[in-house]
């Protein structure tokens, strides 16, 4: 396992472990005002300080990771669920019409500007998280069915699967029973691309107000409120930002780390 | 190198049919009337169906859509419905901060990515490589508009170089206009940058692999000379691939990093639209960043089979 692999796997599991204590603890009631106790730097009682309405943004930053890995989570799991059937029957029937209008399809939704789409979707359905998650789910749909299809095609010229069609299996079965669990490496290793670039996708989208509404806290939003406020209280900017980054950069290093380790032929390419 | 470009062009004319439909669908299955919402909840019914013909909303969906497509088709984009005032005005107007602040960006972008990108690569492996791989790593990582935050807390606020936003107009002089949209487009650049230095190392690592880097070593071309006449050139076909995409993401970032500045980019024109429920200024802009992307990768495109031979047989 290189240096990569673990740091990253130790920040994530930092971001997740905060959330999903989160559920059970949190330092303060993150919804508590204290006006007279506003805008306070991180002191003793108020490890990462306070927000200009008192409330205790480490509590905040917590809740906010369960909000953030909620939506990506979720994002990737339509991408997942949806693109992975997708790339398996356009492989299964290369060439096919099905294929071409699968791919096709693929080559439309990458010619969009997916964050323009989202705010799109999310302006006209209104904004949320729910929407939020769809808008970030369509676009991770074709990521999901090509990087399938790619893997898919080259299994279908090996040997083993040969065999499996001379036994009578079902190109369906053959799919799900031989080529998914082929392809799977790839797959989680995409998976976390994905997912740290959902955690980003909603912070803008939080950011310009079309994500997660108050008063559920998300770090978009923390960073939509701070910016008036920036001059003379820079840490509410700097808090929410700073766990951002860690969650993001901890999930790249994780997947760069990931793809090294469950690939041993980029291990000599990739030193 | 005709075939393909005709070829390329009716998948142009294709992508550009079914998205002014995907738009004009979510735009149409959008709750909410926008005469009513315009006129208010107090309005009579009469009010509000004047205001539903004279905005064309009784025509049916398939005329509506026509009629769009074909206004756009000559510069038209219909009448906005809170301003009144066309819309194409409208867009022009915004364009003229939209459209610099992406190539502003774009060339930034290029200029601290290819440097840093053939540095890393001909230091492979070495301390050079791990800073700059290092930074491309916290580049990927950083929102654009967090750091953009950070660029007007420092240089704006504290150190004063620049304004913290808001845009004088090109009227009151280029430069004053190119100042104002410096930290925008270094916001917007610096994550670019970090993808693009990645794309340009790899590239290039995987043609300093090639024999002809070997042939041009043997002929007795020194190792920068050898790097720069046939490794960079070789290496610009993936990344000019990757500048094409990026201009996408460039001008959809751009819509969120006009919020940080104030500036009154295609961004805001659409956010205030949203707010009032302009439908009609939405569904345009979408369709017109829609339409610059597309065309945008149908260039790039064109001309990288212009480049290279061997592309135009594939796909």
């Amino acid at each position: 396992m290189s240096r990569n692999l673990i740091l990253g796997a130790m920040l994530s599991s930092l971001v997740v472990l905060a959330a999903l204590v989160s559920f059970v603890w949190t330092p303060f009631d993150y919804t508590a005002m204290n006006i007279p106790g506003k805008l306070q730097t991180p002191n003793a009682t108020h490890w990462l300080g306070t927000d200009h309405f008192g409330r205790d943004m480490f509590s905040m930053i917590m809740v906010g990771a369960r909000t953030s890995i909620a939506v990506a989570l979720v994002a990737v799991g339509i991408g997942m669920g949806l693109g992975v059937p997708l790339g398996l029957a356009a492989a299964a029937r290369k060439g096919s019409w099905l294929d071409e209008l699968i791919m096709r399809g693929n080559d439309l939704v990458f010619a969009f500007p997916s964050l323009v789409i989202a705010i799109l979707i999310t302006a006209v359905f209104g904004a949320g998280a729910i929407n939020a998650i769809i808008a970030i789910g369509i676009f991770n749909i074709p990521v999901f069915a090509r990087i399938t299809r790619g893997a898919a095609l080259s299994l279908w010229e090996r040997e083993f699967i040969m065999a499996a069609r001379v036994a009578g299996k079902s190109a369906t079965r053959i799919s799900f029973e031989h080529i998914l669990p082929n392809v799977l490496n790839l797959l989680i290793v995409q998976g976390t691309i994905q997912f740290s670039l959902g955690i980003l996708a909603e912070a803008a989208l939080s950011y310009v107000g079309l994500g997660a509404q108050p008063p559920t806290p998300s770090w978009g939003r923390m960073l939509a409120d701070s910016q008036t406020m920036v001059s003379f209280a820079p840490h509410l900017a700097l808090i929410p930002g700073c766990a951002i980054i860690v969650t993001v950069l901890g999930l790249n290093l994780m997947g760069d780390g990931l793809r090294d380790w469950l690939d041993p032929r980029l291990r000599v390419a990739r030193a | 190198m005709l075939r393909y470009s005709l070829k390329r062009l009716l998948s142009l004319v294709i992508s550009l049919a079914v998205a002014s439909l995907v738009i004009f669908f979510v735009i149409e299955v959008a709750p909410g009337d926008p005469a009513s919402f315009m006129l208010g909840i107090n309005a009579q019914p009469d009010t509000v169906a004047a205001l539903r013909s004279e905005l064309g909303l009784d025509q049916s969906k398939v005329e509506r859509y026509l009629s769009w497509v074909g206004g756009m088709l000559q510069g038209d984009f219909g009448t906005s419905y809170t301003y009144r005032s066309p819309v194409s005005t409208m867009v022009a107007d915004r364009l003229w901060v939209s459209l610099p602040l992406a190539i502003y960006a774009l060339a930034l972008s290029t200029l601290i990515a290819f440097p840093a990108g053939i540095y890393a690569a001909a230091r492979r492996g070495k301390a050079g490589d791990m800073a700059v791989m290092g930074a491309t790593q916290l580049g990927v990582a950083v929102p654009n508009f967090w750091f953009a935050m950070m660029l007007v807390l420092i240089f704006a606020i504290n150190l004063r170089w620049f304004g913290a936003g808001g845009f004088p107009g090109w009227d009151k002089g280029v430069w004053a206009g190119i100042h104002a949209l410096t930290l925008p487009a270094i916001a917007l650049a610096l994550p670019q940058a970090a993808i693009l230095a990645r794309v340009m190392r790899s590239a290039l690592l995987d043609i300093l692999g090639e024999d002809f880097m070997r042939t041009a070593r043997a002929k007795g071309l020194s190792r920068r000379q050898a790097l720069w006449r046939h490794g960079v050139r070789n290496a610009l076909i993936p990344v000019l691939t990757i500048i094409g995409l990026q201009f996408s993401f460039l001008l959809a970032g751009s819509i969120i990093i006009e919020q940080v500045f104030y500036l009154p980019g295609l961004g805001r024109l659409v956010f205030q639209a949203i707010s009032s429920r302009d439908l009609i200024v939405v569904e345009s802009v979408v369709m017109l960043l829609v339409f610059a992307v597309i065309t945008v990768n149908f260039l790039v495109d064109l001309a990288y089979a212009a480049v290279d031979p061997r592309l135009r047989s594939r796909t």
